[in-house]
């Protein structure tokens, strides 16, 4: 809809994001990425490229990883959203922001943010194989320009394969 | 990001009336719709949101063809069960193409649209006759390597069709189905995209009153085996340099029948059916696939920049070739 100096008018929208309901009003024009940083506070998530090239803005969408930088906020009324803020239990790091830390498995820790949500989705993701190569493959929309991916692969890796274990448990 | 009307349609004929008669474009993904938007180089006074139509089924349909609604997503195609069984040639060249988050959000109908990656496109200032008719092409005797095309360029534009997917589709064979507002109509994949010619701002078939509900891929060849191989500057998350979509059925070492689709060196996915017509009762050797990739890259024109590709394409043609043959041996030895 327009208003009457032909101008979009906000569109209200529901998300629940980290778990809890969150509702705004924002043009139509807003991207996801700008909703969770400007007007929601959540900073952790980064914009880099914001033309879907880098992935440091990559949130989970209903579990799935995306780019919020191209996907607007209004396309995801309704929808459930993860961030970096949600990673974290209340005293403890998630096992896979453990990991980052003790592979240091980041420099500058820009990209950081969206190599742990990507890596988060595969946690679960059984389609995706479990060799260096897949791993790596499947990680290749995060760009670290510091080139930690090393790192970051061994700290995903092995966060993956106790996780695999802990589920067969 | 410049401003627009947001509409979100709930069917398809909903989304066709938002759709015509206004500056307006379908988002889906909006992995490319956004991106351009955000350039500046698409410029729609309203997005049409079909992301809640009920199009994200796949499902057998008639004659053993294989139905895809246009919003199953890049992902949930190349994972589907029939897709990895009966058409792993679309899977593999599904997961060779953008990146992980790319593909979570990327759809079947939308990857079909997708814009050219011409960097004289996407800067919104260098003559372009796909963004400004009329205006001339920059990338003919500009930087002309990575996203140019050898095959069917045209001295207008000479920028390449990205998609993997649709290379795959070319491939297989398959039908675009367009829906109006009051009738549909289904038209051949290989003559969905156009090329260039003295047009190359009209990239496709579809009007402005249509949408495209789906696309069925015909029957798989019995006993085939396929590949897709990819050659790029980088081994994931790149554009291709060359790619080959292959598809080989064998009576023996006769070969009953072949298919094969480039990408990255065509402006449009490129089938080659001359060549494919010449493997027809050959044998299944590597002269063979030679000689095909000989017949596939004749008529290639190469650009300043991007001549390499023609040989790189033939070497992509007798790998892709030789691999689906090996294939189809081995399923053959297979027991049933």
């Amino acid at each position: 809809m327009m208003d009457s100096n032909d101008t979009p008018v906000d569109v209200r929208l529901s998300l629940r994001v980290n778990g809890q309901m969150r509702q705004l009003d924002v043009p139509p024009n807003v991207v996801l990425l700008d909703a969770l940083r400007d007007r929601l506070g959540l900073t952790g998530t980064k914009k880099g490229c914001d033309h879907g090239q880098c992935g440091a803005c990559t949130v989970l969408v209903n579990g799935e990883a995306i780019n919020s930088c191209l996907a607007l906020a209004v396309v995801h009324d309704g929808d459930d959203i993860t961030t970096v803020e949600g990673l974290a239990g209340e005293a403890d790091l998630s096992p896979l922001q453990a990991a980052f830390l003790e592979h240091d498995a980041y420099q500058c820790g820009y990209c950081t943010p969206g190599q742990l949500m990507s890596a988060t989705e595969l946690l679960s993701n059984r389609k995706v194989g479990t060799t260096d190569a897949e791993v790596a493959e499947a990680m290749s929309g995060n760009i670290c320009r510091c080139g930690a991916y090393k790192n970051i692969l061994s700290a995903i890796q092995e966060t993956r394969q106790q996780h695999a274990g802990a589920a067969i448990d | 990001m410049r401003q627009f009307e947001y509409k979100r349609a709930e069917n398809t004929r909903g989304a066709v009336h938002a759709h015509a008669g206004q500056a307006s474009a379908y988002l889906a993904g909006g992995t490319t719709l956004i991106d351009l938007v955000k350039l500046d180089i698409m410029q729609p006074e309203r997005l049409v949101d079909v992301n809640r139509l009920d199009l994200a089924d796949i499902e057998h349909s008639d004659g053993g063809t294989l139905k895809i609604g246009a919003m199953v997503r890049n992902t949930t195609l190349a994972y589907d069960q029939t897709v990895q069984t009966d058409y792993s040639v679309l899977s593999e060249a599904l997961l060779q193409g953008a990146s992980r988050q790319l593909r979570n959000r990327a759809t079947t109908g939308g990857n079909v649209m997708q814009r050219v990656r011409c960097s004289y496109f996407r800067d919104g200032v260098s003559p372009c006759n796909k963004r400004e008719p009329g205006s001339g092409c920059s990338a003919i005797d500009g930087h002309n390597r990575e996203v140019f095309a050898v095959l069917g360029t045209s001295e207008h534009c000479i920028a390449v069709h990205p998609s993997d997917m649709c290379v795959a589709m070319a491939a297989i064979g398959a039908t675009v189905h367009l829906a109006s507002a009051d009738s549909e109509r289904a038209v051949d994949f290989l003559d969905f995209h156009r090329l260039p010619g003295d047009t190359p701002h009209i990239e496709h078939d579809l009007k402005d009153d249509e949408l495209i509900t789906h696309i069925t891929l015909d029957a798989p060849i019995k006993g085939a085996g396929s590949t897709y191989i990819k050659l790029r500057d980088r081994s994931s998350y790149q554009f291709a340099l060359a790619s080959c979509a292959a598809i080989v059925a064998l009576d023996g070492d006769t070969i009953r029948e072949a298919r094969i689709a480039l990408g990255g060196v065509g402006t449009k996915p490129w089938r080659c059916k001359q060549a494919e017509a010449a493997l027809q009762g050959a044998s299944a050797t590597d002269e063979s696939f030679k000689q095909a990739a000989q017949i596939a890259m004749e008529g290639a024109t190469p650009y300043k920049h991007n001549a390499f590709k023609i040989p790189l394409a033939r070497k992509a043609i007798v790998r892709a070739l030789r691999d689906a043959a090996e294939r189809a041996r081995r399923s053959a030895g297979e027991p049933t």
